[in-house]
């Protein structure tokens, strides 16, 4: 005890820091704002200005019209453009989209959330280890290069049908390939080719926020909703699902975002009908047409709105 | 008398450590029961055990006669009261309370109105469309029983519950827990390593020491004649006296106990120094070192206090001595 005062009996109660950090630290603890202000500021110039700013001025590029003689834009204010975005071709390409971006995001929530459960729960240690680098993996390579691979997978000559002709189940890919729409003359040139490596790109994302999701579930609450009686698929049900949701729920804003606004997917393996991000790079490149290329360009946007308002009124968010 | 949960030889295992290891056990039914230990002596794995979340590695359990082993959780008339509660978050307290009834398919109107019933039972009425995290502690606790309670249980099984609350709110609710356990006739299965809360609530106790059973019997007894060295001195902080003391004050060369408030100050009696006094308010404790060996000694309220460092002399009557089997 006494040890322990006379060693601290030199220095002063108040010490102060001297010199100009020391000053500046002080002071910063006297103003917590000023420092909140400093850190924000760069970020928030780097978000409002190039981010939300150029977005804003590609938005407004879609209320102009194009003048079908001159090709000359016309900086009138006009709903021309989107008139022209709802006629029957233009109007395909959303369905298109909107459709496969909608089963790409069901068929990954499907999957990873076997995935994304046997992760929360029961893997440990070094499987665990091994379940981030399996899903993150792939997202280390470069996307152009797994899509051309997945293009060689899946083509004629491909892996996919030499596997069925090897295991004498060429019937069953024939089969499935001369299926109106999503069929083709071969997996790399049809839409289920492009719903394949939709899924394939787009399912890291849909794992890692269900798996945080279900990190978040406290074992004890599925013991506890056993004891009361609830068979695992009540539990399930009424339990988990609606705790992970909110995860499944950031999980397919990225899935369907990104199939969304994708145009190499489409353009490499699938059908040549246009998905709305090759019409955007069609309209804005070859075409010229930049205002129908922003109008398209909202569409996205104003899908994820709606999308994200229905999700909050199911009660998506209400375990968050 | 019917028992309501019978352990028969009854282990669990992880790998190799032994959690539970040869337990029998006779619950009546009705009965308050406690199952009091230290940490990792293998009472809340029997509850789990009971629950069904845990399967036993060898051994017969018995639930009101019928063979438990095998059963899943949710096929059992049985419920817990988590020691966090574990109450589903993304409901709210009346959805909370009904979740039993509700997965069993009874309709909403009737499962609100048992649950509303629950939620008196426990002293929360119209709390109902709060969300758990709104809660307090206490309240919580007095939720998570009423969401047990409303499933009319055979037995409720409860895990430290009251671990969590601070005193004044503990010892309000031991006295609800015994009063509502004696009106709704349920056994009760109680974990705690609390031994002032086993011996004031339960009816009969059950001592867990490294996975196994050292001593059953209703608190008096385990209390008054703990079996061993290790029942004395969890459950009474009973003073151990070693063989050799025993020798030195005539008695017999054995482990044996003496419980601090059978102690008291005389003039003519062995010696001893204060080491150090207590003030508990009903009571004063004083530490005393006797032929070597630190004693305590409780004297009531009232009685004069000798100071720290001063010579006493300490008296008891020869049968507050109680010899014991082991030094375990």
């Amino acid at each position: 005890m006494t040890a322990l005062s006379a060693s601290h009996s030199g220095a002063s109660i108040l010490s102060r820091r001297n010199g100009f950090a020391g000053a500046l630290s002080d002071s910063f603890w006297r103003h917590p704002k000023l420092l909140l202000l400093l850190m924000l500021t760069p970020p928030l110039l780097w978000l409002g200005i190039i981010y939300v700013g150029s977005l804003i001025a590609l938005l407004m590029q879609s209320f102009f019209a194009i003048d079908d003689f001159s090709g000359v834009i016309s900086y009138e204010p006009t709903l021309a453009t989107y008139a022209q975005l709802l006629n029957g071709a233009n109007l395909d390409i959303i369905l298109r989209t909107v459709l496969m971006a909608a089963l790409v995001t069901i068929a990954s929530a499907l999957l990873a959330f076997p995935i994304a459960y046997y992760a929360a729960r029961y893997a440990k240690g070094r499987w665990k280890a091994f379940f981030y680098l399996g899903v993150m993996l792939p997202l280390w390579s470069s996307y152009l290069v797994k899509v051309y691979a997945w293009k060689l997978i899946l083509a004629k000559e491909g892996i996919v049908t030499w596997l069925f002709a090897k295991l004498n189940l060429t019937f069953v890919l024939d089969a499935i390939l001369s299926l109106p729409v999503i069929g083709g003359n071969s997996l790399s040139v049809s839409y289920l080719g492009t719903f394949l490596v939709f899924v394939y790109i787009w399912l890291p994302y849909m794992i890692l926020p269900t798996q945080a999701a279900l990190e978040r579930v406290p074992g004890n609450l599925i013991e506890a909703s056993a004891d009361l009686g609830a068979t695992p698929a009540q539990t399930f049900r009424t339990m988990l699902l609606p705790l992970a949701l909110p995860g499944i729920v950031a999980g397919s804003i990225f899935t369907f975002s990104l199939t969304l606004g994708d145009y190499i997917i489409p353009q490499i393996i699938g059908s040549s009908r246009l998905f709305i991000g090759q019409a955007v790079y069609a309209q804005q490149g070859t075409a010229g047409n930049v205002p129908l290329a922003a109008a398209f360009s909202v569409v996205p946007i104003v899908i994820m709105g709606l999308y994200l308002t229905a999700a909050k009124r199911l009660g998506a968010f209400d375990a968050l | 008398m019917t028992s309501a949960v019978r352990f028969q030889k009854v282990s669990r295992h992880f790998g190799s450590v032994r959690a539970v290891d040869g337990v029998d056990l006779d619950v009546a039914s009705g009965e308050f029961f406690a199952m009091l230990g230290p940490s990792g002596s293998g009472k809340t794995t029997c509850l789990r055990l009971i629950a069904g979340f845990e399967q036993p590695t060898a051994g017969a359990i018995e639930i009101f006669g019928e063979r438990a082993d095998g059963v899943p959780p949710y096929r059992r008339n049985v419920n817990t009261v988590f020691q966090d509660y574990a109450l589903f978050p993304h409901l709210n307290i009346l959805d909370n309370v009904a979740y039993g009834l509700m997965v069993k398919g009874v309709g909403t109107a009737e499962r609100h109105r048992e649950a509303d019933r629950a939620l008196e039972l426990v002293k929360l009425p119209g709390y109902g469309t709060r969300k758990p995290a709104q809660l307090s502690g206490g309240q919580r606790q007095r939720v998570a029983l009423a969401r047990a309670l409303v499933n009319k249980p055979k037995v409720l099984l409860l895990d430290e519950p009251l671990g969590a609350l601070d005193l004044k709110l503990r010892e309000q609710m031991q006295e609800e827990l015994k009063s509502l356990q004696r009106a709704l006739g349920i056994t009760f299965v109680f974990v705690t390593h609390d031994q002032g809360e086993a011996l004031s609530m339960a009816d009969r106790v059950a001592v867990f020491n490294n996975g196994g059973i050292v001593q059953q019997g209703t608190p008096q007894e385990i209390y008054r004649l703990p079996k061993t060295a290790f029942v004395a001195d969890f459950v009474g902080s009973s003073n151990l006296l070693s063989p050799d003391l025993m020798a030195l004050l005539g008695g017999d060369r054995r482990w044996a106990s003496l419980r601090p408030e059978a102690v008291r100050l005389a003039g003519d009696g062995t010696e001893a120094t204060v080491e150090n006094v207590s003030f508990l308010g009903a009571a004063t404790r004083l530490a005393v070192e006797m032929h070597g060996t630190k004693l305590h000694v409780m004297l009531p309220a009232g009685a004069d206090v000798p100071g720290v460092g001063t010579r006493v002399r300490l008296a008891w009557n020869r049968q507050d001595i109680h010899y014991m089997d082991d030094a375990a």
